[in-house]
């Protein structure tokens, strides 16, 4: 019976069989209809050894092609310092369980505090909860916590500005629950005032949902949109890159109830996907409707400070039926990774990835439109990433870029590419990509 | 170490740096093209530390944790098995590590073929047609699955069926799942045993039932024998069987949901497929289906062409996507792992093991605690408290007394069939001398109740916090430094 990972010894089994009183395993599972019990072998590969296993990712992993990267998309390739990883191997905080039993789980709690509080800096909300499983499925939590808030409203509406895998979850999430959606059309890449005005007349929206930066990359002006929002009675709430946050206006400051999003680029591996993490984080007044593990400070039995879980009278586990959201867990070791990152970087360590990416995205954006070959898409500002018009083949382009090792721009159809730069993208990676761009 | 307690924000002082970049070759000057009003007024007010002061202050917060590597987790429900580390080491090679979810599938042919090998694997021990890997938790698994009962149900037309049959003793995720995949949650009773009552059943089977979620061994760690009768009843009144996958570890090398006659299903790679908890999440949640409901998924999917080539699709009937990417992807690569190094002969053991590790503990245990359903569990059970109730020894009590003596504490007043539950979940990963430990320590605590209760009462005594108050915790919520800088400075 023994392997690696399973112990016993057969003197073990046959001394737990005594104690248990029946003569075999079999016996244990004599409840079971005989029909049901699986007497087949596993279509599965025989037991690897720790040697054969590492070949086998090694031969899978060869047939990968690791890429120098000037797509985003909603996952970008950010420096990491080496430190994060390392610490994120310890094994107290990886395999821990969730921290229902506080006493002994002092490390997990406090690192969720920090990064509550970290997150909370960055949107410069009041309140952030101890984290989702990524940022669409934190904004589909969102427009139902709008719509729990809001008495008798069951609309929301999502800007068309919004990220295009960000607007197809939240479009699940609302055709199962019942959540009327209206996506409001853009103007000129950007969001529509005046459609939302028109929208909000109807009198029955709970809340609306903006990007910063937008799915172009366009850093959104939202002047005036909190007065007419919140004038119509209805939420506002902010799907926001909290990396940019460094630099840009906050959630906050536009006068949103609500801040959401991916935290993926807060250094996190591009993990073909993940794991990442959602952010959710609100003013003082939302804050029993949001979703999702909260951690708060308190003190002990002898006066000490220390930290557990709070508010969980929201949560589904206690809740059942009447619960606004089914989660019951957080990406907690991501939150650990986006706490640990943003300790490190620092204010200005966070400034400057975002000044260098920016300067990285400004040069390339200035090669493409002197080459002839690119226009402008929307003369708006821009960060790190942006979207241009081509009537170059784009498809070949890339096929030609990925030749060279080289993930080019995202084609969002109808001529019109989006790049990201971030600070690891170098001068010589950017003229080297341009120059095989145009190429022919 | 022990006294360590400091926020990493105390350790702040402005001018330290944590940080390299390289240097800025750029002759642009990109945020001069930003106009002011778009830019914050004020940088956040995050740590300013060196990269020492963070290691140390983290290796210091690890070590005020408890995890699988510290000590034993007898935690009924959450199969908190040993993570092996050669899974942590494949899992970081930068060959996946480092590939963008959006590459050409071209360029990421190693990572479809493990996402591939992966859907098929669940499904070969699953006994189903197909698995999606995008959910990324349980939770997130059952919503998934609701929604591809949904899915199905309407694309027949038939949109009455709006009701989901969920057992009284289930884990408060499934009525909560259901609620927020729009279905309406109707009870069904358990026997005393904890099984569902079939005579209590029939009658909620009409036209208007979606379907019916389980877990099978159930949420007391029983064999739900009736199983084959309960699937034929819900079959004939147009339902499907839902397979709650928390409790699938005593299955493994067993028997599969799938033959069964479940048609949906979700696992938990962090419980069944040993990828850590970390500290609760991220996970992984699966969803298998039958045959007739594999066009329903969400999207994306992988799949193989003729020519053995691995591509992402987007099916045109898929109930839509559920994550931005391709779900937990890292967290796959753990499970993989795991499941190649046991291979088809010890995947046959896991379960059995579970099963055998649960009875042990039971029968060890039964004379000082009340076991209030008797007979052979599978992979947990539930005590009801100490036997003896003159001490006024509660449940919590006895749960925090294990921490005084460096064991995690069972799953506690839950399931609400009892009183004072204490669900116990060995796994197979622990020994026979790990096991026994935990017996004599239990054996203890029962024999402090009976002689210095107070004692037992004011537990934990040894852990570097004593008990917190939550209840003050949660009238005046502290969830930010900055607020507690406000509460302190009043």
């Amino acid at each position: 019976m023994s392997n690696r990972f399973i112990p016993h010894t057969d003197e073990d089994i046959r001394k737990m069989l005594d104690v248990i009183g029946v003569s075999s395993i079999d016996d244990l599972y004599g409840d079971v209809p005989q029909e049901v019990i699986f007497k087949e072998e596993y279509a599965l590969p025989s037991a690897m050894s720790e040697v054969e296993l590492r070949k086998h990712f090694e031969e899978l992993g060869a047939k990968n092609k690791r890429l120098t990267v000037f797509a985003g998309g909603g996952a970008y390739d950010h420096y990491s310092p080496s430190t994060v990883a390392h610490l994120l191997q310890r094994s107290e905080f990886y395999t821990a369980y969730t921290p229902y039993q506080p006493e002994i789980s002092q490390g997990t709690l406090q690192y969720i505090f920090e990064y509550q509080s970290m997150i909370s800096e960055l949107t410069g909300m009041e309140a952030t909860n101890a984290s989702m499983y990524d940022g669409a499925t934190a904004t589909a939590e969102v427009m139902f916590m709008m719509v729990a808030s809001a008495r008798k409203r069951n609309r929301v509406l999502l800007s068309a500005t919004l990220p295009e895998r960000v607007i197809n979850v939240v479009k699940t999430y609302a055709k199962f629950h019942g959540v009327s959606l209206t996506v409001v059309a853009e103007k000129d890449g950007v969001s529509d005032l005046d459609g939302i005005r028109k929208e909000l007349e109807a009198g029955d929206v709970a809340g609306v949902i903006l990007p910063t930066p937008n799915k172009y990359g366009i850093i959104e002006d939202y002047t005036g949109f909190a007065d007419v929002i919140h004038g119509a009675k209805a939420f506002m709430a902010i799907n926001a890159d909290p990396s940019t946050l460094a630099v840009l206006r906050t959630p906050a400051e536009w006068g949103a109830d609500i801040a959401c999003g991916d935290g993926q680029s807060l250094g996190m591996p591009l993990e073909f996907g993940g794991p990442y993490l959602g952010y959710i984080s609100c003013s003082k007044s939302m804050l029993r409707k949001m979703p999702g593990r909260v951690v708060g400070a308190t003190k002990d039995a002898d006066g000490k400070r220390g930290f557990v879980l709070t508010l969980q009278a929201r949560e589904q586990h206690i809740r059942r039926e009447k619960a606004t959201s089914n989660i019951c867990s957080n990406q907690s070791l991501m939150a650990l990774y986006a706490t640990i990152y943003l300790s490190l970087m620092g204010p200005e360590g966070l400034r400057k990835v975002n000044e260098m990416s920016c300067d990285g995205a400004h040069y390339l954006y200035g090669k493409l439109i002197e080459s002839g070959k690119f226009e402008p898409a929307f003369d708006k500002p821009f960060l790190k990433e942006f979207t241009v018009k081509t009537s170059l083949d784009m498809e070949k382009v890339n096929r030609r870029l990925l030749d060279n090792g080289i993930m080019g721009g995202l084609l969002l159809g109808d001529g019109l590419v989006e790049f990201a730069v971030t600070e690891k993208r170098t001068k010589e990676e950017i003229d080297k990509l341009v120059t095989l761009m145009l190429e022919d | 170490m022990k006294t360590y307690d400091k926020l990493i924000f105390e350790l702040s002082k402005p001018g330290r740096k944590g940080y390299d970049l390289p240097k800025d070759n750029f002759a642009t000057d990109g945020m001069k093209e930003i106009p002011a009003t778009l830019l914050r007024e004020k940088a956040p007010e995050l740590p300013e530390v060196t990269e020492l002061d963070v290691v140390r202050h983290y290796t210091n917060l690890s070590n005020k944790n408890f995890g699988v590597d510290t000590g034993y987790y007898p935690l009924g429900s959450c199969t908190m098995k040993y993570n092996p580390k050669i899974n942590e080491e494949v899992s970081a090679m930068p060959q996946f590590a480092a590939l963008h979810p959006l590459q050409d599938a071209s360029t990421v042919q190693g990572a479809l073929e493990l996402y591939y090998n992966l859907q098929q694997a669940l499904a070969n021990i699953s006994g189903l047609a197909e698995f999606t890997l995008n959910p990324y938790a349980g939770a997130h698994g059952e919503l998934t699955g609701l929604m591809v009962m949904r899915s199905y149900h309407m694309s027949r037309g038939d949109n009455k069926r709006t009701k989901v049959i969920v057992p009284n003793t289930a884990h408060g995720t499934n009525p909560a799942s259901a609620m927020v995949a729009g279905l309406e949650v109707v009870e069904v009773k358990s026997k005393p045993n904890g099984s569902i009552d079939v005579e209590d059943l029939k009658p909620l089977l009409d036209d208007t039932v979606a379907g019916i979620m389980m877990t099978n061994p159930n949420t007391v760690g029983m064999f739900e024998t009736e199983i084959l009768e309960i699937a034929k009843l819900v079959h004939e009144a147009g339902g499907l069987l839902y397979y709650d996958g928390a409790n699938l570890n005593p299955l493994l090398g067993k028997v599969r949901p799938g033959d069964m006659g479940f048609d949906i299903m979700h696992i938990n790679l962090h419980k069944t497929f040993s990828t850590p908890h970390g500290g609760g999440g991220p996970g992984s949640g699966p969803v298998g289906v039958a045959e007739h409901l594999r066009g329903f998924l969400p999207n994306p999917h992988v799949r193989k062409n003729e020519k053995g080539e691995f591509y992402v699709d987007f099916g045109k009937d898929s109930l839509g996507s559920i994550s931005t990417f391709l779900g937990n992807f890292g967290v796959m690569m753990r499970a993989y792992a795991y499941i190649l190094s046991l291979g088809k002969e010890n995947i046959r053991n896991v379960g059995p093991m579970a099963t055998l590790n649960a009875n042990y503990i039971k029968e060890s245990l039964k004379d000082d605690y009340l076991l209030p359903i008797d007979g052979v569990c599978k992979h947990e059970f539930v005590f009801d408290g100490l036997k003896d109730k003159s001490t006024g020894v509660t449940t919590l009590n006895v749960a925090k007394r294990l921490l005084d003596y460096g064991f995690h504490a069972p799953t506690i007043y839950f399931p609400l069939l009892f009183h004072e539950s204490m669900m116990i979940e060995p796994t197979e990963t622990e020994s026979k001398e790990t096991l026994d430990e935990f017996i004599e320590v239990l054996h203890k605590i029962a024999k402090e109740a009976r002689e210095i209760p107070e004692e037992v009462k004011n537990a934990p005594l040894t852990t570097i916090v004593r008990k917190l108050d939550e209840t003050g915790a949660a009238k005046n919520p502290i969830l930010t430094y900055r607020a507690l800088k406000e509460s302190v400075e009043g």
